[in-house]
């Protein structure tokens, strides 16, 4: 019963982190129906910024405290620098293009991202520091959960609840799901649709910039290429929840953790990854739609 | 001449893209020693391009703007070679093409023979992206599939090159129709995930399935081609592989060419365009992409089969996502649907990192930035293909 209670709190740890990257899967394809793939490369500049500012501010001898805060706010600050800058550059251009054209265009930014932090950086593992602290409150508990995974449950909660609220009581998240409905009407009644999606990328950027922090001083290390498996992975978590749907995207993410977590104890440790993939392929088969979405039928 | 508002729109530009780059263009750190080095160059590197870029495309825009103002009623000149050149041109042609291996070393007979293969595997793709407009971002695992067939079926059965390549093929396309069969009522975008993730599937089982396919070890010493039981020298046996490939790739251009303008050519191009009308035509939707699907996947097939024999080592390693990508831009380079654009663009995008080393690096680098700006600034490809047009007189029927 140790064992699985051990797989269960890793299956959601796991699922924590896909969930904090699926949200920006899923904001973005809400909006303009775009498979943003270089969200996974978002989240790994994040990491990545993140272990640079860490290791400048280490250096300069700042207090751990600090260190973490700045860290972590360089993280999102760029992440969605970069997040609002791909929009513009590789997506704007071609809203009004064939369907195949953004996706074709959004797999090389991800191809370029990716080589851009390996010639500008480096292609080995970096060790990543552990930047959480452990809290002494919980050393009781230490054994059956870590510091950690508290602060990512934590971190998740708080990004869902404030995902939730922005969307349904704000001013804003009303003109995001006008122009996700039907953006020429939003245009028509005065909201500036241009604006709304750069915000929706900030937000889920800066989201995939958290993830990328919590996923890295978790697991100790990064490289540029971490960011390609996490991004199919929290893709798979969007779709199997209903992509569009923003309590989909954590349910799917979860069940997509738990899945490889009770998969990779129970059965192989080697096809931790094809149990994702299969999960994927197996639920754009039978359920294209997801858990939480709903089937739409198309007016011809 | 840029204004003074290009200008100072370049600058801000610059400024911003030195902001975005700067933590990981200029700062190094090296974690092991606690040491952090800034690269300044790099600095004013980033500024001088990104502002010099911005400054183009104002520049790129401003002349679209004016030749879309002039060329109204002005159609485009068509690029067209005189008749009497074609015959002289294809014989020159030809006789480089026999004449290459026994002017260079068999270091650039080998290099010409891969970036062949490419050909024909982005010649492959063509007919199920460019076509039948199907982004399969999973084409690689078809390649992997030919390889390990000719390799395993090698090792355990002692089946020669001959034998397998038909094997290799039909593996290929019977994969394409259990992939393709579930897949392929999904909408576009999906089915790229789908595809993508058939593809990672495959390379995991290969890496993973150390009893079958003998992991990431990979098989080595594979036969070369046969001729008749001939024993050739390395030499020989890469001049011959060269010329193997040679006639495959016109093999190729003359079926796909075929493909392209017969009934299930239109069909796969129509499907493109608008699904709804032309199921409305009665076209059967899922058996046209079925065909797609199988045809694209058996050229990968033969080609795994080829490439298996060439470097007579083959391991998952070579049948990454990545492989996928530089055959899909390989694609998208060359012009979807056009098989002169493709074939020059897989030369240009494999020969060229190969002769210049410095380049090399960058490689990956500058095929991600060419689908982007692929797609913004010439979505048709370098040589957009051109469909054939039938028009009807009266006096003379039905003409091309």
């Amino acid at each position: 019963m140790d064992y699985f209670f051990e797989l269960f709190l890793g299956g959601m740890t796991r699922g924590s982190i896909y969930a904090l990257i699926a949200l920006g899967y899923t904001m973005v394809y809400g909006i303009i129906g775009l498979i943003n793939f270089a969200h996974g490369e978002i989240y790994m500049i994040g990491a990545f910024t993140a272990l640079i500012i860490a290791s400048v501010l280490a250096v300069a001898g700042m207090p751990d405290f600090a260190i973490l805060a700045l860290a972590t706010l360089a993280a999102i600050v760029y992440s969605a620098a970069y997040g609002f800058t791909i929009e513009k550059i590789a997506y704007r251009p071609l809203r009004s293009a064939p369907r195949l054209s953004p996706l074709i265009s959004a797999i090389g930014m991800s191809i370029f991202l990716q080589n851009y932090v390996l010639l500008a950086q480096t292609s080995d593992f970096m060790p990543f520091p552990s930047l959480i602290p452990d809290f002494t409150f919980m050393e009781p508990y230490a054994h059956i959960i870590g510091s950690s995974e508290i602060v990512i449950f934590g971190v998740t909660a708080l990004a869902m609840a404030f995902l939730t609220v922005l969307i349904k009581f704000t001013r804003i998240g009303k003109a995001m799901r006008a122009t996700a409905q039907d953006q020429k009407m939003a245009m028509l009644v005065g909201i500036n649709i241009n604006k709304i999606i750069s915000v929706t990328f900030v937000i889920g950027s800066s989201l995939a910039a958290l993830g990328g922090v919590l996923i890295a001083s978790y697991i100790g290390q990064i490289n540029f290429y971490i960011g390609f498996i996490a991004g199919i992975k929290a893709f798979t978590g969007a779709v199997l929840g209903g992509i569009g749907s923003i309590p989909g995207a954590v349910l799917g993410s979860f069940i997509l953790g738990w899945t490889e977590s009770f998969a990779t104890g129970y059965i192989s440790s080697d096809y931790e990854d094809v149990f994702a993939f299969s999960l994927l392929v197996l639920i754009l088969i039978f359920r294209p739609a997801g858990i939480l979405g709903r089937t739409e039928s198309k007016k011809v | 001449m840029p204004g003074f508002s290009e200008i100072k729109k370049a600058f801000l530009v610059s400024l911003w893209f030195i902001f975005l780059t700067f933590p990981l263009m200029v700062i190094r750190i090296n974690p092991y020693e606690n040491l952090v080095s800034y690269r300044w160059a790099n600095l004013f590197l980033v500024g001088g391009a990104t502002f010099f870029l911005s400054l183009l495309s104002d520049f790129y825009q401003l002349k679209k703007k004016e030749t879309a103002l002039n060329n109204i009623a002005r159609p485009r000149p068509k690029f067209h070679l005189h008749s009497r050149f074609k015959r002289p041109l294809a014989a020159l042609g030809g006789l480089l093409i026999i004449l290459f291996p026994f002017f260079f070393s068999s270091y650039q007979v080998n290099i010409m023979t891969t970036a062949l293969i490419y050909v024909v595997l982005g010649l492959g793709l063509n007919i199920v992206v460019g076509l039948a407009g199907l982004l399969d971002l999973g084409y690689v695992a078809f390649y992997a599939v030919g390889a390990y067939s000719y390799a395993l079926l090698n090792y355990h059965f002692g089946l020669g090159f001959w034998t397998v390549l038909p094997v290799g093929a039909g593996l290929g396309a019977l994969f394409g129709i259990l992939l393709g069969f579930p897949v392929l009522r999904l909408r576009g975008d999906y089915l790229a995930i789908v595809t993508l993730g058939f593809g990672e599937i495959i390379r995991l089982i290969l890496e993973n399935w150390n009893e079958f396919s003998f992991g990431p070890g990979g098989i080595a010493d594979i036969p070369r081609p046969s001729f008749f039981g001939l024993q050739m020298s390395l030499t020989v046996s890469t001049i011959y592989v060269y010329f193997l490939m040679i006639a495959f790739t016109f093999f190729t251009v003359f079926v796909v060419n075929r493909l392209q303008n017969s009934r299930i050519g239109r069909a796969w191009v129509a499907l493109r365009e608008d699904e709804i009308a032309c199921q409305a035509m009665g076209i059967d939707k899922t058996r046209t992409k079925l065909t797609a699907f199988a045809l694209g996947a058996t050229w990968a097939g033969m080609m795994g089969v080829m490439f298996a024999a060439k470097t007579t080592f083959i391991n998952p390693a070579s049948f990454t996502f990545l492989e996928s990508a530089i055959i899909l831009s390989i694609v998208v380079l060359g012009g979807m649907g056009s098989i002169a654009g493709v074939i020059i663009a897989a030369l240009i995008l494999i020969l060229l990192p190969e002769y210049f080393r410095a380049f090399a690096d960058y490689r990956m680098l500058l095929f991600g930035a060419t689908m982007v700006l692929m797609m913004i600034f010439r979505p048709q490809g370098i040589f957009p293909g051109h469909r054939q047009i039938y028009r009807f007189s009266p006096e003379r029927g039905v003409e091309k």
